[in-house]
C-alpha cells in the first residue's frame, strides 16, 4: 500500500554520483538552487537544461524511473505553466479565444518558471536518489560544523535526523502490516463513506504510536548500554573523503555560473 | 468453502526498481474442511501466500479463488469484506493490532465491522475468550496492560470472534513458552475437528505439521516445491534434510534407530506412539540383520 511513494528515496547504483562526497553534493545543489535564478533568457536557460541532463545521465537512474518519481509533481509543473501563460499581460498578443488572451510575455514566463520548477525537482530528487539519509545527515553535520562554535547542537540535530530517517522504512512496513491486519478485521481504509475512512485511521494510528514508543524507549536502552554519552569526543565510523572528482564537480558548477552571467540578459 | 491458487506471483512494488519476486507459479487446493501446513524457510512466500488467501493482496499474475469470487491481476475489486468475513487471519505477532480501551472492545471489533449486533459480539467475545484459554475478568482490562502472552491470546480470540469459514495462521504460536504453545495448537485443531473449520497453518515446526495437519506445503524460494500428506511428506527424509529442513524428532529418532540397528522398519512412523509400538514388536520379535 505504500510502495508507490518513491519520491525522493535512494535508489543503488554504481555510479560517479553515488560515490561523490556527500558533502560536495549538498553544495551543489546549494548552489545549483541559487544561481538557477540567474538564468532569464533561452540560452542560459538552455545551459541549465543541459546541465541537468548530464547530471540525470551520470547518475545512471533509469528514465523510466525518474518518470515515475516526477509523475505526482508534473501537475503541478503544469499548473505553474498554465498560470503564468493566462495571468501575465505583457508583450504582444499572441493569441484571443473570447476572454482568453495569451501574450508572449505570459508564454515566456510560464515557460521559464515551469523549467526553473522542473530543474529545481530533478536535480534535489537526485541528491535523494543518489545518496543514502545517513550520508545525507554525515554530510549536513560535517557542514554545519562551524556552527558548534555559536553552541548550535550540530551533533544532536544530526542525530535526530538520522533517528528519523532510519525509523521512515521501518515505520511504512509498520503501517503496512497494521493496516493488512485490521483490513482482515474489516476495516476499508479505500473505499466507503467519508466518515468511516476517517474512523478507519484509529484503529491504524493508535498500535502505530504504541509500537513507535516502546521502540524509542528501546532504542534509548540499547544506546546507553552501549556507552552512548553525546558527541563530546566522538569518532566516525563512516569517514567522508573529499575526492577530485568532488572539486571537479564544483568547479563544473563554478564555470557553469561564469556562463550564465555571460550570457544573461 | 473451497480456496484455490492457480499459477500465482507476486511482485513486491512491481515496476520499480526495487521490484521483487516474492512468490511464483504457486499453485495450492485448499478444499473446505483441510487442515495445511506451510512450511519453508524464512523469505521463502509463506506469509505473502497466506495474504492472498483473503484478498490482502492481488496477485501479479494466476487466479485466486475464493469460494466463488475469483481475485485476477489487474482487476479492481469491489467489496472485499464478505470474503474478509469468512477467511480469518491471524498475523505474525497479532497482538499488534490491539487498539481499543477495552479487552471487550477490541474482540468485538471485527465482528461488529462484519455487520454483527453489538450483543451478539458480546456473546462471541465471551466465547472466544474461553477457548483462548481467558476468564472473563479480562474483558474490562485495557488490552495494553497485560502480557505478551495474553495479548496474543486476545488477539487471537478477536479473530475467532470473527466466525471465519477459513482460518489463516502466521506462525501463531511464535514467541510463546511450550505449553503455551501446546496450548493455542490444541485449541485451534479441537475448533478445526469440531466446525469443520479450514485451517492453513505456517509453522517452523515439522512436529506441528506432523501432528495436526492432513496436507503439507513446502516452499523455496518462492516456489512450491513439494506437497503431500504428512506420510507422503516424512517419506523421504534425506531428501528434506537436503533441503536444509527440519524432520520431527519422532522421525529423526527412527532414522538413527535403524542405522544403529541396521534395519529397516519399513515404514516411517509420524507420532511416538506408533513408533514405541514398532519398536516394540521388534524387540519383541528378536533383532533380525
Ligand atoms: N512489503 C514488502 N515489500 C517488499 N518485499 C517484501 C515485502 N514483504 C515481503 N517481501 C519479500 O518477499 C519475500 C517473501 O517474504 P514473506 O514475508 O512472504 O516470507 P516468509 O516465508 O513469510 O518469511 P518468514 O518465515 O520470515 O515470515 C522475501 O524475500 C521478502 O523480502
Ligand atoms: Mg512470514
Amino acid at each position: 500500500m505504500m510502495e508507490n511513494m518513491l519520491f525522493g528515496r535512494y535508489v543503488p547504483a554504481e555510479s560517479l554520483l553515488h560515490r561523490m562526497d556527500p558533502r560536495s553534493k549538498l553544495l551543489i545543489i546549494f548552489f545549483f538552487v541559487c544561481i538557477i535564478f540567474i538564468a532569464n533568457n533561452g540560452i542560459t536557460y538552455a545551459f541549465i537544461a543541459i546541465y541537468t541532463f548530464i547530471m540525470l545521465t551520470m547518475s545512471r537512474i533509469p528514465a523510466r524511473f525518474l518518470y515515475k518519481g516526477l509523475k505526482p509533481v508534473i501537475w503541478l509543473v503544469i499548473f505553474t505553466f498554465l498560470l503564468q501563460l493566462f495571468f501575465t499581460q505583457q508583450g504582444t498578443l499572441l493569441y484571443r479565444l473570447g476572454p482568453v488572451k495569451i501574450y508572449e510575455e505570459g508564454l515566456k514566463q510560464g515557460l521559464f518558471i515551469s523549467l526553473r520548477f522542473l530543474f529545481l525537482i530533478l536535480m534535489t530528487s537526485l541528491l535523494t536518489l543518489t545518496t543514502t539519509p545517513i550520508e545525507i545527515t554525515d554530510g549536513l553535520e560535517s557542514l554545519l560544523n562551524p556552527l558548534k562554535k555559536v553552541r548550535f547542537p550540530v551533533h544532536e540535530m544530526a542525530l535526530m535526523m538520522s533517528i528519523a530517517l532510519r525509523f521512515i522504512p521501518t515505520l511504512m512496513e509498520e503501517t503496512d502490516k497494521i493496516m493488512k491486519a485490521q483490513m482482515a478485521r474489516g476495516v476499508e481504509f479505500s473505499s466507503g463513506p467519508l466518515k468511516e475512512r476517517i474512523k478507519a485511521v484509529v484503529p491504524l494510528l493508535i498500535p502505530l504510536f504504541v509500537s513507535a514508543f516502546k521502540r524509542a524507549e528501546e532504542l534509548a536502552v540499547a544506546m546507553e548500554a552501549r556507552g552512548y554519552r553525546g558527541g563530546e569526543g566522538r569518532t566516525k565510523y563512516r569517514q567522508l573523503s573529499w575526492k577530485t572528482a568532488d572539486s571537479l564537480q564544483l568547479l563544473v558548477l563554478i564555470a557553469l555560473t561564469v556562463l550564465l552571467m555571460l550570457f544573461r540578459s | 468453502m473451497d480456496i484455490s491458487l492457480s499459477h500465482v506471483e507476486y511482485r513486491y512494488q512491481a515496476k520499480t526498481p526495487f521490484e521483487r519476486i516474492a512468490i511464483q507459479d504457486v499453485s495450492i487446493d485448499i478444499p473446505s474442511g483441510t487442515y495445511m501446513a506451510l512450511i519453508g524457510h524464512t523469505g521463502s512466500g509463506k506469509s505473502t501466500v497466506l495474504q492472498h488467501l483473503n484478498a490482502l493482496l492481488q496477485p501479479t499474475k494466476g487466479i485466486v479463488k475464493i469460494g466463488d469470487r475469483e481475485i485476477k491481476s489487474r482487476q479492481k475489486n469491489k467489496s472485499l469484506k464478505p470474503v474478509r468475513q469468512k477467511v480469518g487471519i491471524v498475523f505474525q505477532f497479532p497482538e499488534h493490532q490491539l487498539f481499543e480501551e477495552t479487552v471487550e472492545k477490541d474482540i468485538i471489533f471485527g465482528p461488529m465491522n462484519f455487520g454483527v449486533s453489538e450483543e451478539e459480539a458480546r456473546k462471541r467475545a465471551r466465547l472466544a475468550l474461553k477457548h483462548v484459554g481467558l476468564g472473563e475478568e479480562i474483558l474490562t482490562k485495557s488490552p495494553f496492560d497485560l502480557s505478551g502472552g495474553q495479548m496474543r491470546r486476545v488477539a487471537i480470540a478477536g479473530v475467532l470472534a470473527m466466525e471465519p469459514e477459513v482460518i489463516v495462521l502466521d506462525e501463531p504460536t511464535a514467541g510463546l513458552d511450550p505449553r503455551g504453545r501446546k496450548e493455542i495448537m490444541d485449541m485451534f485443531y479441537s475448533l478445526h475437528k469440531e466446525r469443520g473449520l479450514s485451517t492453513i497453518l505456517v509453522t517452523h515446526s515439522m512436529e506441528d505439521a506432523a501432528r495436526y495437519a492432513d496436507q503439507i506445503v513446502i516452499m523455496q524460494q518462492g516456489m512450491v516445491i513439494k506437497k503431500g500428506t504428512p506420510e507422503e511428506i516424512f517419506s523421504d527424509p534425506i531428501d528434506l534434510m537436503k533441503m536444509g529442513l527440519d524432520v520431527p524428532e519422532v522421525v529423526r529418532f527412527q532414522l538413527m534407530l535403524e542405522e544403529k540397528i541396521g534395519t529397516h522398519l519399513g515404514q516411517i512412523y509420524l507420532s511416538i506412539e506408533e513408533l514405541s509400538m514398532a519398536v516394540a514388536s521388534l524387540v519383541s520379535g528378536g533383532v533380525r540383520s
